[in-house]
């Protein structure tokens, strides 16, 4: 319905350039010269005018008509619904949704909310035909507006290029508000959970069970948010990470660099690097269907006792996924290091690996710690690995083979299915973010800070 | 002048460094060798992985390709499919095809007695064969009365038993498949009654509960809509912010800031962007969930930091030369990069996205927050239709214990796989065809 | 002038000639050694060669950008190599030390000879050449390491010294020698890319002696520097050939008066001229010579 809209929308635009490419022609009197810009900037002119107004009325129009509709609904609404607290009555407008959308509503409706699903549905197609009328409205006058304003001494260009600019920098804006948007996002969930669990108890606590019961009266209803658990197991699997990405990484683009023959790494490069292309989700099934198992099976021959979700083999796999990150961003520190030093020390004669140890690496020493810790970002911040290979209990060990679990496991654990926010589990999801997401800017600007600079020694 | 006397030549110059640099060598090249080693093992560890990795999806996932069908008489019984003789196609519609299948397999095998046993005879074939009678009759209704050899769905577990997925020589109680079951199939092989065709239904249909009817056709969909609308936002943001900071931007700290939140940005863990599209998106906006629109908005705020900074390197690329010709000529500063510039860069603007695209499609953790992981059947049809992803598809049925899932899963994986390399092949031969070397 | 021979390519020939370098030619006005179509002027031979070449020729893929060169490299001298940019004068001396071996497209053919041992020869490892023929750069290299360590790494991995005094003292000697010590003496523990430009080239002479090499090639090494750090270079150049064998490859002819007791001409890969320094710059033989000394090109 609204696609429609939008398309039709872009066809008027379409006819708007063209009517006013003609339109300067025409007061032109067929001598182009006589024009301030060029015809198809009297076009794009008018094209402007039909679109932009009638889009941004779009835009606000169709972000603020569901809530105006549902305040309209519930205002409708008999009183005993209409006064139910804020929790309840979301509930009865989330039902109210569903059976607008069709979908299967959890109890038979009463009267009340059905004839309140079809305020709804009226209000809906009331809306939506509005919307229709005042945006075609909008782009014809548009048109209309362009159409009669263009004469010889207008500055099409000027303005058509202002208007261009203007979405440049609002583009270029829209980075910052990305941020700006994750840090509110996240910070005001946070706040409203420390309202709730002292910021210390989460940070120092050494017990996580966030499943808190349903009624007020049973054991454990208050649940224990102490992330330590979290923020250990975390620690753990991406430190296995990078005990198999680090050695394997830096050795690989070591050899790549300084050992091996143009053709075997115009090869062997490239399909190192289809380990970055690998979705995460595949190391993951990987991990839980085929390493877990076969770690499992090892430790039973040799007499351990493996977790069927042990931190090692998440940990391996994470590592693996993170070796063609290490060694790439290796090979280009390591190719930083000027041919001079390699010279200098080959020319008191010593080896390629004398002079890999004591002269390339110690030179390269501060990009390569800068990309080690990018990795290590990395794997704080990854996902469907853990998620998959990694189990759900937060054992606050130190042992690879026991099942951990970690910050981004529970963030998904706690946000997916049915959730209701304002509770204390819901808004731990989003403390745990807050800490990811600062604990991997932090890593992220330094590392970045420190390989920029690597860069600029040797520039 | 500071001539070196005697007291400070170094303490070797009486020795011949000849004979102590020989002494030293054989230590030395066996260290050097150790290192080439090292090496070498790292890199084909590396490598092994890949091949390790591709071998394992490709050994379990191959034969989810194929798919079992068994051939059963059966009788379009007038008297179950239209009692009142009228050909009302309603009726024919709503008639009870379970009757005509479990009929039909009765008929192959006229011993079987008792509930129990009768039960697992009917498990022989999936719960999805009475719906294909269906369609099969309202399609050609001519058929009611006939009797006919129909090849009809195979159950997972024989599915999976006819791959020779399950050990036959275990013990009943430890396999999936009956004894009986076992010896019935063989029965039905032995006729030629067992086939093994191409799964169209893997592609041809939504997400079920059971395996043999589960297909991938709702999350490729899914992963096409969130995709369109991922590229539709993230592209031209994109170009118009890489264009803006490199051909517009005054150098000062505001356009420094911009710089240093993009590098941030890439380095974003997914997961986080997710909070944020439930957060903002679905909470504050009110957008609804599972819609591919929703995901498609997350995604292009994750696949934006690559594009600009592809976008960048491309225009970076761009002699300057060609900036001056242009103005040179009287060109304004918007013509100048519109004509001249932009189309340049553009190819390795187009490389640089199809890569962060490729990346988007593979990308999971975020969709899980904004509930793109729920079960599905329903292939979407539009960009807020509940929807999921090929890659939450496969998380999904990885967590499911069914071999015949296992199978699903592999296969799903290939696909997706396959879909990353056209893609990232697609962006080499862009750039193999374009590249400029100024 | 133009009593050339055929040319010899086989190695019995090169054999011989190499004897008649060595023996037979040895005092005449005006010489003339001819090992190709093209010929040598003035004596190529010395009396006590610490180095010597035979018909060296080097490839650059397709390029050939060293012809046939002959040479021999005295013990205790100061030899330049001179001739306009690309001449081949650099690609020479980096074959005395195999340093050509780095660079992949890279070939060399003929024959050099350190005392008695043939550099190119399979069982010659070049580490241990490397270690008997030092080199200076263009460009001062230090590695990013403290002072200290930057003269302690070439005895370090050739396993030179026994003990921490032991390479004390080796490093302090070598230090002296490059007449650094005094300004360094308090500060070895900075790295040594915080010294100033000259400062940093004698540290890269420091640690080429610190190996005590017969023979030490430089190209070019004053070029990145001011005219007193020059001088200075100049003079400790002067100083080392006491105990060392000195190649130094110059854009700057006075520089090879300077320095220098014998000097080789090089123009697009040939030796045209070799001769005793004062002579190579008062009485040139060859045209070629004569137009680069007197700067009609360069």
């Amino acid at each position: 319905m609204l696609s429609y809209l939008l398309l039709t929308l872009v066809l008027l635009s379409i006819g708007g350039y063209y009517l006013g490419r003609n339109r300067a022609f025409a007061v032109a009197n067929g001598h182009i010269r006589n024009l301030h810009s060029l015809p198809s900037f009297y076009g794009s002119y008018t094209a402007l005018w039909c679109g932009l107004p009638a889009l941004i009325v779009f835009a606000v129009w169709a972000t603020l008509q569901p809530g105006v509709i549902i305040d309209l609904v519930v205002a409708g609404l008999p009183p005993e619904l209409r006064e139910l607290p804020p929790d309840r009555l979301n509930l009865v407008i989330n039902d109210l949704k569903n059976l607008v959308s069709g979908n299967i509503v959890s109890s038979t409706p009463n009267p009340a909310i059905l004839e309140a699903a079809n305020r709804y549905r009226n209000l809906q197609t009331i809306g939506n035909a509005s919307l229709w009328v005042v945006v075609m409205a909008l782009a014809i006058a548009g048109i209309a507006y362009g159409w009669r304003t263009i004469s010889p001494t207008l500055r099409a260009r000027n303005r058509v290029e202002q208007v261009v600019n203007l979405f440049l920098i609002v583009s270029s804006t829209i980075a910052i508000f990305t941020t700006v948007g994750i840090v509110l996002s996240v910070l005001f969930e946070s706040i409203l959970f420390f309202g709730k669990i002292p910021i210390t108890e989460f940070l120092f606590g050494l017990q996580w069970s966030p499943q808190t019961a349903i009624r007020a009266d049973q054991v454990g209803s208050s649940g224990a948010f102490g992330a330590v658990p979290l923020f250990t197991g975390t620690l753990l699997i991406s430190g296995i990470a990078m005990l198999v990405a680090v050695p394997v990484g830096l050795m690989s683009a070591l050899f790549l660099s300084e050992y091996a023959t143009p053709k075997f790494r115009a090869t062997a490069k490239p399909a190192l690097e289809v380990l970055a292309g690998i979705p995460t989700v595949v190391y993951g099934f990987f991990a839980a269907l085929t390493v877990a198992p076969v770690i499992r099976d090892l430790g039973t021959a040799l007499g351990l006792q493996v977790a069927s979700e042990s931190a090692l083999a998440a940990g391996l796999v994470m590592g693996i996924m993170i070796i063609p990150f290490v060694s790439s961003l290796s090979d280009d520190v390591i190719n930083a290091v000027p041919q001079s030093m390699r010279d200098g020390s080959y020319a008191l004669g010593a080896t390629k690996s004398e002079t890999i140890r004591r002269v390339l690496l110690p030179a390269a020493l501060p990009g390569i710690v800068g990309s080690i810790l990018l990795a290590v970002s990395r794997a704080i911040g990854e996902t469907m690995i853990v998620v998959m290979a990694a189990g759900l209990s937060a054992n606050l060990t130190a042992n690879p083979l026991a099942a951990v679990t970690t910050v981004t496991v529970q963030i998904v654990t706690l946000l997916t299915g049915d959730q209701e926010f304002d509770s204390p589990k819901t808004l731990a999801a989003f403390a745990l973010g807050l800490v990811l997401f600062t604990v991997t800017l932090i890593l992220n600007i330094i590392a970045l800070h420190v390989v920029r600079k690597y860069r600029e020694q040797y520039e | 002048m500071n001539k070196p006397n005697s007291a400070t030549v170094p303490a070797t110059s009486g020795r011949d460094i000849k004979t102590i640099v020989n002494a030293s060598l054989p230590r030395r090249h066996a260290a050097e060798r150790r290192f080439r080693w090292y090496g070498l093992i790292a890199i084909s560890l590396g490598l092994a992985f890949v091949v390790l990795m591709f071998a394992n999806i490709i050994g379990k996932g191959y034969s989810a390709f194929w798919q079992t069908y068994v051939q059963v008489p059966i009788s379009f019984d007038a008297a179950v499919l239209d009692p009142q003789g009228n050909r009302d196609a309603k009726a024919i519609e709503g008639a009870d095809y379970g009757a005509l299948v479990r009929a039909g397999l009765r008929a192959v095998f006229p011993n079987v007695q008792g509930r129990g046993e009768l039960r697992t005879l009917y498990a022989l074939v999936s719960s999805d064969a009475p719906q294909e009678l269906r369609r099969t009759v309202m399609a050609n209704p001519a058929l009611i009365g006939a009797t006919q050899e129909v090849w009809l769905l195979a159950s997972a577990t024989v599915d999976t038993f006819v791959k020779g997925n399950i050990d036959r020589t275990l013990d009943e109680t430890e396999r999936p498949i009956k004894d009986n079951q076992v010896a019935w199939i063989d029965k039905l092989a032995a006729a030629g009654k067992v086939e093994q065709r191409f799964n169209t239904l893997l592609f041809g249909s939504g997400d079920s509960r059971e395996p043999e009817q589960a297909g991938i056709r709702g999350a490729l969909m899914g992963s096409f809509y969130t995709l369109l609308v991922t590229f539709l936002l993230s592209f031209p943001i994109g170009v118009a912010t890489a264009v803006y900071l490199e051909e517009f931007a005054p150098k000062n700290r505001w356009t420094d800031l911009i710089e240093v939140n993009i590098n941030n940005l890439a380095a974003v863990p997914s997961i986080v962007f997710g909070l944020l599209g439930l957060a903002v998106f679905i909470n504050f906006f009110g957008l609804p969930r599972s819609a591919p629109l929703v995901g498609g908005l997350v995604l292009s705020l994750m696949t934006l930091p690559v594009i600009i900074i592809a976008g960048r390197a491309a225009l970076t690329s761009v002699p300057p030369s060609i900036r001056e010709a242009a103005l040179g000529m009287g060109a304004s500063k918007l013509q100048m990069v519109g004509h001249h510039v932009l189309p340049l860069a553009l190819p390795g603007m187009l490389t640089g996205s199809i890569i962060g695209m490729a990346r988007a499609l593979g990308e999971s953790a975020p969709l899980l927050m904004i509930g793109m992981v729920a079960f599905i059947v329903d292939v979407p049809r539009g960009f807020m239709d509940p929807a999921t992803v090929l890659p939450v598809q496969i998380y999904l049925w990885a967590d499911l214990p069914e071999r015949a899932f296992v199978e699903r899963t592999s296969a799903a994986i290939m696909v997706l796989l396959g879909f990353m390399i056209l893609m990232n092949g697609l962006a080499i031969v862009l750039r193999k065809r374009f590249e400029r070397r100024w | 002038m133009n009593t050339s021979t055929i040319a010899i390519e086989t190695k019995a020939a090169l054999d011989g000639a190499l004897n008649a370098a060595a023996g037979v030619r040895k005092e005449s006005s005006v010489e003339v050694t001819d090992y190709s179509n093209r010929q040598t002027v003035g004596r190529i031979t010395v009396d006590n060669p610490k180095m010597v070449c035979r018909g060296v020729n080097v490839y650059y893929g397709e390029k050939h950008a060293l012809k046939n060169v002959g040479l021999d490299i005295g013990a205790n001298e100061v030899i330049a190599f001179i001739g306009p940019s690309g001449c081949g004068k650099s690609t020479f001396l980096r074959c005395l030390n195999r340093m050509n071996d780095t660079i992949a497209t890279c070939r060399v053919t003929g024959q050099i000879k350190l005392d008695a041992d043939d550099i190119y020869d399979k069982s010659i490892d070049v580490v241990q050449l490397r270690a008997r023929v030092g080199m200076v750069f263009q460009k001062p290299n230090p590695f990013p390491k403290s002072i200290y360590e930057n003269v302690a790494y070439g005895p370090r991995i050739h396993g030179m010294v026994n003990n921490k005094a032991e390479l004390d003292e080796l490093v302090y000697a070598s230090l002296e020698r490059a007449g650094l010590l005094k300004e360094v003496e308090k500060r070895l523990d900075e790295p040594g890319t915080s010294l100033s430009g000259g400062q940093q080239q004698r540290l890269c002479i420091a640690r080429a002696i610190a190996v005590n090499p017969e023979v030490i090639l430089m190209d070019e090494p004053c070029s990145a520097l001011d005219p007193i750090a020059t001088a200075k270079i100049e003079e400790l150049i002067d100083e080392l050939r006491e105990n060392y064998t000195i190649v130094i490859v110059t854009h700057s002819m006075q520089q090879a008066a300077r320095v220098s007791q014998r000097t080789a001409y090089f123009h697009l890969g040939d030796l045209i001229e070799v001769g005793d320094t004062d002579q190579i710059f008062t009485n040139p033989r060859h045209k070629l010579t004569e137009d680069y000394i007197t700067g009609r090109f360069g």
